[in-house]
């Protein structure tokens, strides 16, 4: 009964969460319970409860499927190239700008650089594949200006994964930073002043300073990032594959998408979907452990 | 007074970051206004040679973009004002301590931040729905952003009390002090995540690729990949002049889409700035 009145009292504000619920329940959790037809052999017409179990069947055929090495790999090697190459990015693009604390310079770069972030992705893939073109797009044209053959990057494998990795720099540093600037801007200067009047360089205050100041922060945007290793964008790597790079551009989201939705095996790919779920879960719940106990940072 | 190295160094590498930054769209920009001849020749880099607004006029006479277009303004209209007032609403009703079962609706979103069914049976249920190949598809699916959600519930959860307080002594209930009393004062939070919302629409490829299938549905954004990814126009055929006309007009009429794609994004960015650098977000994020 006091339940009741609680929630009488609690009407109106319950009726304003209402939409955002409902939204959350049937297109956050349902999908969660949705993965069970990873376990059946889901078939439309017979829906979800009528399909047959099948247990672990489709996770089997999945890791016994000759193509599982490689688009793991492919995977996996987008991942790493992610948490090494792009995850730095935007933390030098943070400290560089705090060399200039509150000038007109400081903020206009910052201001330039966060805008690739809100351009679509088909848009800057558009633009890559022009600009590489061998017929006459503009990194070729400059290639050949300084006496060389013109490249055609996009049917070499061998430039697909640095090519991912800098159009993800060039999209998503600047924004990043942003987390990085507002840690950055909390330190106390009062520790500059100090470390000025010891004689400090400002490299050496960057060592000293700066940088211990930042490690939370970037030690829990690192284990985000490692949660994430697996979970290369769909988008992009879709865009910039093609047949001719399959051996490196084949990963999971663009091989769920085949199977799945282009070739409807909905259970097969929903396991799919799962097993890669359980990987990142596992990696970020070791990364975090890792974390606890090497310094007391954690997520929880 | 010395100059520091590394000042020197850091503006340097700076102002490398805004050339790289700057300089895809100033080409696109040329070439886009460019006489075909010269952007055969390879001749324009960052200025517009032969001056001309013809691909232009050519690009928006198009039929499949003018629909396109008016579809993406469509579906960003629409879907940033049902987006913006669930998730304002469900922020600020959070935001209430006397809200009841606040701590488990709260948990609720922050574990569907970390975990997700996947693409596959989040298709199905939009399936199931009946939303495939519909408008619902491009906006209902993606109405919700849990970060969205947070963040406003972090603004509301600061705003100054003795509003709400005066409200309740006027007798007016939860639903008239939100929509009266707060919303009017929240104008620079709802704009910026408003903002977020139409860009993330107006951008958006995916949903497009996997829930609609008519073109008479087709964002911009789709489109544009048609165009200028997958080669699929017919149009881009079209030959104009001799001599490696076709591949020229093919080039161009590639580039100009893609300014015409980016370009609201592009007008609209300085507002996003103006009330994104006003502080609320950051600190909103902060907590």
């Amino acid at each position: 009964m006091i339940l009741l009145s609680k929630i009488n009292r609690s009407k109106y504000l319950l009726l304003l969460f209402l939409p955002a619920l409902i939204h959350i329940i049937i297109f956050k959790y349902i999908p969660m319970f949705g993965v069970v037809i990873s376990f059946k052999d889901y078939n439309l017409f017979k829906g979800i409860w009528a399909s047959s179990w099948v247990g672990l069947k489709y996770f089997k055929m999945f890791v016994n499927n000759p193509d599982f090495f490689v688009i793991m790999n492919n995977t996996f090697m987008l991942g790493v190239y992610k948490l090494v190459f792009v995850f730095p990015a935007p933390i030098i693009l943070a400290l560089l700008m705090n060399e200039f604390p509150l000038s007109w310079f400081k903020r206009s770069v910052q201001s330039v650089s966060y805008l690739p972030h809100f351009i679509s992705t088909v848009v800057i893939v558009g633009m890559m594949l022009n600009f590489l073109s061998p017929s006459g797009g503009i990194i070729n044209v400059m290639i050949s200006w300084l006496g060389f053959k013109p490249v055609n990057f996009m049917i070499h494998s061998e430039f697909f994964r640095p090519l991912y990795a800098l159009s993800e720099i060039w999209q998503h540093a600047g924004w990043e930073a942003i987390i990085y600037m507002a840690a950055l801007s909390g330190i106390n200067p009062h520790l500059y002043e100090a470390s000025v009047m010891d004689g400090a360089s400002r490299w050496k205050q960057m060592i000293y300073i700066t940088l211990p100041s930042i490690v939370p922060v970037i030690v829990i945007m690192w284990i985000l990032s490692i949660g994430h290793v697996l979970d290369v964008g769909f988008v992009k790597v879709y865009l910039l594959s093609n047949p001719s790079i399959l051996n490196v551009a084949d990963v999971i989201p663009t091989y769920v998408y085949r199977v799945g939705l282009l070739e409807g095996s909905y259970s097969y790919a929903a396991a799919i979907g799962l097993f890669t779920g359980i990987i990142s879960l596992t990696l970020i719940f070791t990364s975090n452990w890792i974390s606890r106990k090497t310094n007391e940072t954690s997520l929880w | 007074m010395k100059v520091d190295p590394l000042k020197t160094i850091s503006a340097i590498i700076l102002c490398g970051v805004v050339v790289v930054t700057l300089f895809p769209f100033i080409h696109l920009i040329a070439i886009s206004l460019s006489r075909d001849v010269y952007v055969l020749r390879g001749d324009v880099l960052l200025w517009p040679k032969g001056f001309t607004f013809k691909m232009y006029e050519y690009v928006l006479k198009q039929d499949n973009i003018k629909l396109a277009f008016k579809n993406s303004t469509f579906y960003v209209l629409l879907g940033t004002f049902i987006s913006l007032l669930f998730t304002a609403m469900g922020g600020y009703a959070l935001s209430r301590q006397e809200m009841i079962f606040r701590k488990f609706f709260t948990m609720l979103l922050v574990f569907a931040l970390l975990f997700s069914g996947g693409m596959i049976p989040t298709f199905l249920v939009v399936k199931t729905l009946g939303m495939l190949n519909t408008i619902w598809a491009m906006i209902i699916p993606g109405a919700i952003s849990i970060w969205s959600l947070i963040i406003m519930r972090t603004f509301f959860s600061e705003f100054p009390k003795e509003i709400e307080e005066s409200g309740r002594l006027d007798g007016l209930n939860d639903i008239r002090i939100f929509i009266y009393l707060v919303l009017p004062l929240s104008k620079a939070v709802l704009a910026t995540i408003g903002l977020f919302y139409a860009v993330g629409i107006w951008d958006d490829f995916f949903s497009a690729l996997i829930y609609l299938r008519e073109e008479r549905l087709f964002p911009l954004q789709m489109v544009v990949y048609n165009i200028v990814i997958s080669n699929m126009d017919p149009n881009a055929n079209m030959n104009m002049l001799s001599s490696g006309g076709e591949k020229i007009v093919s080039e161009q009429l590639k580039y100009t889409t893609i300014v015409v794609a980016t370009v609201p994004i592009v007008i609209v960015y300085p507002f996003l700035q103006k009330y994104f650098a006003k502080g609320a977000l950051i600190g909103s994020l902060k907590g």
